[in-house]
């Protein structure tokens, strides 16, 4: 037996999980486990009542409204689901190419969307790209519903702005353009493991083949991923050919970052220089050019 | 006093009624309840991949799911996937192409590898496709040459049996 013990709750409905979180104190979400299991075997964590939503009604799923504007993700959409789900090839593709580094199949057929940017390791890949998305995080408590925005829900490695009686229910991704061009980059030691650095880059194009709009986000470079303002501020307006890509990833380089002894501050700043022009250069072959309208 | 659930779950096709602790890993209920032990622990936070079973189909880690998390649901070991007289294909390949040497990552190495062939309408596996799906199965004599080559003759056999 590794884990200490704790009390099981398995709630029926999304009533029911929020009235356990409000009653009992040191009480923890649990869905797929991907995260929180190793941490009880290993008795990092410590739990006295864990209140497993997996099989919840109503927390699962992907849905894209009628106007195809928002992508809403049940918070215990498993990330293999999400990976292989059509309205997310068509309508946000970095998302599945960011979950191919998420783990392995293994792990992504039990852990869930609203897991891994929960438990908000500052380099998970799902957190990088809702950075970058602008996600708005959909939270319940008995006390009502809110909601929290991207640059809002991660404070600190390990550490969300939800309280304690509070449940993720859901991640909203706002959709960009059929045309927008995109790319996921990371650096790892192994595949399957966390990043070392690692970018989410949107971008579509406007009159003139000119960038209209750009995000990107880096994680790796501190507590929680960063907007990479400078980077979107030096592309919009601009062409996307090689002088300025280039130009642009510089910016990437000149945000703070920080240090340990396995892999320094210059060694990150490195990585996001590079990954970020790798992932501007890829998401500017993906812009579907051949419908953006010429001004008259 | 210790937290206990009734669980009903089918494992390799039998039904099995059992009441466990809440904090019991999948792993350790295989293992120690069901006495099921060709499923290996190794690392027991995700990171071996040597505990792997199918639940509902979908490969699992099975040391990071609770053995009360199962309940209702369908579990295959690696018990499940051939017999003592009549191997699986995949593991009469594993014996042919040398995928194994201690065997101590094999029952994961299987499970894995069966669900990716399942998952694979075509028959024909490329070697960086099983290679990706083996990323997370770790082995530390053989080597993974002998277990891709395994796996690609395997997913040939079964997809010709298919058709």
């Amino acid at each position: 037996m590794k884990p200490a013990p704790f009390t099981y709750h398995r709630p029926e409905t999304v009533e029911q999980a929020l009235e356990l979180l409000a009653v009992h104190e040191e009480a923890k979400v649990i869905a797929g486990g991907q995260s929180l299991m190793p941490m009880l075997n290993m008795r990092l964590a410590h739990v006295l009542h864990l209140v497993d939503i997996g099989r919840t009604p109503g927390l699962s799923g992907l849905h894209l409204d009628s106007s195809r504007r928002v992508l809403r993700i049940g918070a215990t959409t498993t990330q293999r689901a999400v990976e292989r789900h059509e309205s997310t090839r068509s309508t946000f593709p970095i998302l599945p190419e960011a979950l191919a580094h998420v783990g392995h199949f293994q792990t992504r057929n039990r852990g869930t969307v609203g897991g891994s940017l929960a438990h908000a390791d500052a380099t998970a890949e799902l957190a990088c790209v809702a950075r970058a998305a602008d996600a708005k995080f959909q939270v319940a408590s008995v006390r009502g519903m809110r909601t929290i925005s991207a640059d809002a829900f991660a404070r600190s490695h390990f550490t969300t702005s939800l309280e304690e009686d509070e449940l993720l229910v859901a991640i909203d991704f706002p959709a960009w353009s059929d045309k927008h061009g995109f790319a996921f980059e990371e650096f790892a030691r192994r595949h399957g493991d966390f990043a070392i650095v690692c970018v989410a880059a949107l971008i579509e194009l406007g009159a003139n083949d000119r960038v209209a709009r750009a995000a990107v986000a880096i994680g790796g470079l501190g507590a929680t991923p960063v907007r990479a303002t400078l980077v979107e501020q030096s592309l919009v307006g601009q062409a996307m050919d090689e002088n300025q890509l280039v130009h642009a990833a510089e910016a990437a380089a000149a945000l703070p970052s920080v240090d340990d002894p396995t892999y320094p501050t210059a060694y990150r700043k490195q990585l996001a220089r590079t990954l970020t022009h790798q992932a501007l250069v890829r998401a500017a072959d993906r812009v579907d050019r051949a419908n953006i309208r010429e001004p008259q | 006093m210790k937290d206990c659930h009734l669980i009903q779950c089918v494992v390799n096709d039998a039904d099995v009624q059992a009441e466990v602790e809440s904090r019991m890993t999948l792993a350790d209920f295989l293992r120690d309840h069901l006495g099921l032990t060709g499923t290996h622990l190794g690392c027991e936070h995700g990171v071996c991949g040597a505990c792997t079973v199918r639940v509902g189909g979908d490969a699992v880690r099975s040391c990071l799911m609770l053995a009360v998390q199962a309940d209702g649901r369908e579990v295959t070991t690696v018990e499940g996937l051939g017999t003592l007289a009549q191997l699986s294909p995949l593991q009469e390949a594993f014996r042919d192409k040398h995928g194994l040497q201690c065997g101590f990552c094999t029952p994961g190495m299987l499970v894995s590898m069966q669900t990716l062939i399942d998952d694979h309408t075509d028959d024909e596996l490329t070697p960086d496709e099983v290679r990706e799906a083996l990323s997370g199965n770790l082995c530390r004599c053989t080597g993974y040459a002998g277990i891709v080559e395994a796996t690609q003759s395997a997913a040939k056999e079964q997809g010709g049996a298919k058709r």
